[in-house]
């Protein structure tokens, strides 16, 4: 596997206007002749797909959902980062750029976070043009707020819908061009395997979710904006069809997979309240500005909190970091949450959480203004657990949320294996070990709008012209592997339900690959993930036919895969042998508890080579050089 | 608490449904709708039955997946909540329930409690969107909206398409979602080019795709899970009126 990241020279703040000038064009007469193939239709996706449709290319787009509208990007509450400077704090295209690289902790690769930077400006003129009500003031002026920690106020914002804005503009977009014609939409569509030819990607294999009809596509280039593995821990804020199964099937075939182990956890969520609990919901972060974050001094505390005196309550948050208090970074908070609830100061029914209080808050500034600030997270609250927030302090406990590692891809977006392009979450590049909140509605706009469009085109231009269709035998042998895993699942009959193996693999990923991670624990995991696996393959019960509208189904060949998965995560946090963003190696902290990087052994992405199922991943690296952005240990003390 | 439920059935597309009995029991007060439902279908599939099919993916209320009949409302009895966010709590030991899908012609049903919804999908190709290439967007701070503007556009626009609105409505008109897009688009300077074009191809997508029309029972802005307003429905014929003075050719 060779890695060659093909960062273009010159200095960072001119790599992106150079290689669009030194980019091969298609002749636009030609274009319509070539096809490009988009799966996923959140955020990166649907941008990519109406952009390219726009710019004359003949487009097939796929998601699982019944409409492209409703991928897991419509769930995005908080907001969208730019530097546009509006409020005039200071902002500037250098200050996201330094932000993101070192919220990242520096692992990321400087020239893309520039680029993203720099693109974050288009974004927000495209989505305004598109109609994207944004916040506004009332001159009529774009609003803005602070987000996750920033100095600055970069974030604009839909009320709490943010994401569901940005994606109805990219929605709106591409179904327009699904009216002209230049897009085919496919709905209800999984895509379950990639159909390599001559070494490069040359179509997919998807099953329709309506009739199980396994179907073969052909095109000149694929694009996998296929979202988040979070849901490899089962319980997460992510939606409950997110998986790993389009770039895993990838990876399977050759893609190198950068940083699987790099996973954020988000520090305010909804806690768990059964055994029968599904996902878990977040409560925006902007929660942090005015509540406080507290557990009982004493362990094992069963008192109600407002029984608890004030010399009772450990604010630990805004004990360990006095200026940054309950605004600390979500690693931080995240794990100083799991360790109160370890050392058994966990606070509600089932022990695990802490207090997210405002009564101090209330009481400064009266509770009509909480009411305007929160009122609807408020709501949504008492809705989920029937406390009363004004009254009783929220629960909260950090959750798996969004993932940092995903599938390797080269400056222009392109995984290891030629014409396999990879957008969104769904790839590695922009946010290191660490993303920033705002910062992944900003980077599936960036790839998809504004990025890809140009990059497959360079792609393309330099390709030679052939013929290839779905007649290829390639594409009849991987039907048959799809169709042979179907009926496979479909045969064993065992005793376990599917949902059940995925809430075991969850539960196990939790405690060995979650918020703290040991070698011992990993070595756990790599011993216990494999006989889970052939339990699976044994056991498993997955009624119904092939043939039919299958749910069961459909999860049985994401569990399967996240089975596979689950493993290189743990390898990859095993080799990674340093604590660095949302990966939290106990061995490696500082006297402070904060996490301790090793920059000497591992400024480097760790890209994995699949090697067969059960074996040792091979690793590969990508060194990561910074020459903008000094080198430095976070402190948010 | 125990719950009796009845549940519509129906494994194709073609096949003629019917609605099954089942019991659900140890439901916990803090349980979602849809958990409990979970857990009814892992008895059904330990016991060798199909499990019920229904859509559903955030489970956080946005996405519009879910949706269907309970005792006739859609989403259940509670206001402006989905029912991926009703909880069990809203219920009582022994109380029966009638799970049906979507009734509407123009959403076919397609397995048990999932219809097809594709129409709203066309209703937006018509014309729900503004024209605008990538790239070619001007300094966004050029134009000022109005922040009443802004708001009407925002509250308009956080509709998510479940289709709870034709479900209720008699006629099972989709006027509402349908106002909805043409006033979140008309009440923004950007949106002004198209807006009266827009208006005329929406509604006519709208009645080919087989919707009833709106006779104003209102029926819909009850069942919405997001508190879209029947006024839009009102701004919307405005917008057609004058389409059809203005743009007498169409
Ligand atoms: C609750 C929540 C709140 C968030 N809030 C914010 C925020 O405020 N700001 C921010 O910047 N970020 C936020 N994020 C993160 C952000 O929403 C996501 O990272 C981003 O939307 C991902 O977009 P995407 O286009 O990469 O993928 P997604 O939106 O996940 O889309 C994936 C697409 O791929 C399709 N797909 C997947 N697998 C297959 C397959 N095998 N076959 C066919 N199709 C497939 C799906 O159907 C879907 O269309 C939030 C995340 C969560 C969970
Ligand atoms: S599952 Fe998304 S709105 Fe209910």
């Amino acid at each position: 596997m060779e890695l060659n990241s093909r960062i273009p020279a010159g200095p960072v703040d001119e790599k992106w206007s150079r290689h669009r000038f030194e980019m091969k064009l298609v002749n636009p007469a030609n274009k319509r002749k070539h096809k490009v193939i988009v799966v996923g239709s959140g955020l990166a996706g649907a941008a990519a797909s109406a952009t390219m449709a726009e710019l004359g290319y003949d487009v097939d787009c796929f998601c699982f959902q019944d409409s492209p509208r409703r991928a897991h990007s419509i769930a995005a509450q908080g907001g969208i980062n730019a530097a546009k400077n509006y409020q005039a704090d200071g902002d500037s295209v250098q200050r996201l750029f330094y932000d993101t690289v070192k919220g990242g902790d520096f692992r990321a690769r400087e020239a893309n976070v520039h680029r993203l930077a720099e693109i974050s400006l288009n974004i927000i003129d495209q989505c305004v043009a598109q109609g994207v009500p944004f916040a506004r003031e009332y001159g009529g002026n774009l609003a803005n707020r602070s987000f996750g920690g920033a100095q600055v106020s970069r974030t604009f914002y839909a009320r709490g819908q943010t994401g569901q804005q940005l994606l109805l503009g990219a929605y709106q977009a591409l179904e327009k061009e699904v009216r002209s014609g230049k897009v085919r939409m496919h709905t209800r569509h999984e895509m379950l395997d990639l159909v390599l030819i001559d070494g490069r990607a040359r179509g997919i294999v998807t099953r329709d979710l309506m009739n199980g009809a396994i179907e073969s596509w052909a095109a000149d280039a694929v694009v996998l904006a296929t979202g988040g593995y979070s849901n490899v821990f089962f319980l997460s804020t992510n939606a409950k069809g997110c998986n790993v199964t389009a770039i895993w099937r990838a990876h399977r075939r050759g893609a190198g997979f950068a940083n699987p182990c790099f996973t954020q956890i988000h520090p305010t969520c909804i806690p768990p309240s059964g055994d029968y609990q599904s996902k878990l919901t977040l409560m925006s972060e902007s929660l942090r500005n005015d509540g406080r974050i507290w557990v009982p001094v004493k362990q094992g505390d069963t008192r109600p909190p407002k029984d608890i005196p004030e010399a009772e309550r450990d604010y630990y948050l805004e004990r360990h970091y006095p200026s940054f208090g309950n605004l600390a970074p979500r690693d931080i908070a995240s794990r100083r949450a799991k360790e109160a609830v370890d050392e058994g100061r966990g606070v509600g029914p089932s022990g695990v959480g802490v207090y997210l209080d405002f009564r101090d808050s209330i009481g400064r500034l009266g509770r009509d203004v909480i009411a305007e600030r929160y009122g609807n997270l408020f709501d949504m609250y008492a809705n989920i657990t029937g406390e009363n927030p004004y009254e009783v302090p929220m629960r909260i406990y950090p959750a798996p949320h969004y993932t940092m590692g995903g599938l390797w891809v080269d400056y222009n977006l392109m995984s290891t294996v030629p014409g396999l392009h990879v957008a969104g979450e769904a790839n590695f590049s922009d946010h290191g070990a660490n993303r920033l909140g705002a910062s992944a509605l900003m980077q599936g706009l960036a790839d998809g709008y504004f990025i890809l469009p140009l990059t497959i085109g360079d792609y393309i231009a330099r390709m030679k012209p052939d013929d290839v269709d779905t007649s290829h035998p390639a594409f009849a042998d991987v039907e048959r592997e799809v169709r042979e895993q179907a009926e496979r699942l479909l045969s064993i009959n065992g005793s376990r339900t599917v949902n059940d193996f995925h809430r075991e693999l969850g539960a196990l990923m939790w405690e060995y690959c979650g918020m703290a991670r040991s070698e011992e624990g990993l070595r756990t995991a790599l011993r216990k993930i494999p006989e889970l696996r052939e339990q699976f393959w044994r056991d498993v019960r997955v009624p119904g036919g092939a043939a039919t509208l299958n749910q069961s189904l459909e999860h049985a060949g994401r569990v399967a895969d996240f089975l596979e998965f689950a493993e290189l995560m743990c390898y990859d946090a095993l080799d990674r042998d340093e604590s660095c963003g949302g990966h939290f190696r106990v061995e490696h902290e500082t006297a402070e508890g904060e996490a301790r990087r090793d920059d000497e052994r591992f400024a480097h992405a760790s890209v994995w080579e699949f090697t067969g199922v059960g074996n040792t991943p091979k690793k590969h690296r990508e060194e990561l050089t910074f020459e903008s952005v000094q080198l430095a240990q976070r402190s948010y003390k | 608490m125990k719950l009796k439920l009845h549940v519509w059935r129906q494994n194709g597309p073609g096949n003629e449904g019917r609605f099954e009995d089942y019991v659900a029991e140890n439901v916990s007060e803090h349980m979602s709708f849809l958990e409990m439902l979970d857990v009814v279908n892992e008895q059904l599939i330990a016991r060798g039955d199909e499990p019920i099919a229904f859509d559903h993916d955030c489970r956080e209320g946005i996405c519009g997946s879910c949706g269907f009949m309970i005792n006739g409302e859609p989403h259940g009895p509670l206001p402006s909540t989905t029912v991926c966010q009703l909880h069990m709590r809203n219920y009582r030991d022994g109380d029966e329930l009638w799970i049906e899908p979507w009734r509407a012609t123009a959403f076919p049903v397609i397995r048990d409690l999932i219809v097809d919804r594709s129409p709203l999908d066309r209703i937006v190709q018509a014309g729900g969107y503004i024209s605008v290439r990538t790239g070619s967007a001007p300094e966004a701070n050029n134009i000022a909206v109005p922040k009443a503007n802004a708001d009407l556009a925002m509250d308009a626009a956080e509709c998510i398409a479940c289709g709870a609105c034709v479900a209720a409505c008699p006629n099972a008109s989709a006027m509402l979602f349908t106002g909805a897009k043409v006033t979140h688009l008309g009440a923004l300077p950007q949106g002004q080019p198209e807006r009266y074009t827009r208006v005329v191809e929406m509604v006519t997508m709208h009645d080919d795709e087989g919707f009833g029309h709106c006779t104003n029972h209102g029926a819909c802005q009850t069942a919405c899970p997001k508190n879209i307003k029947v006024d839009y429905i009102g701004r919307l014929n405005a917008d057609l009126r004058k389409a059809k003075f203005r743009h007498p050719a169409g």
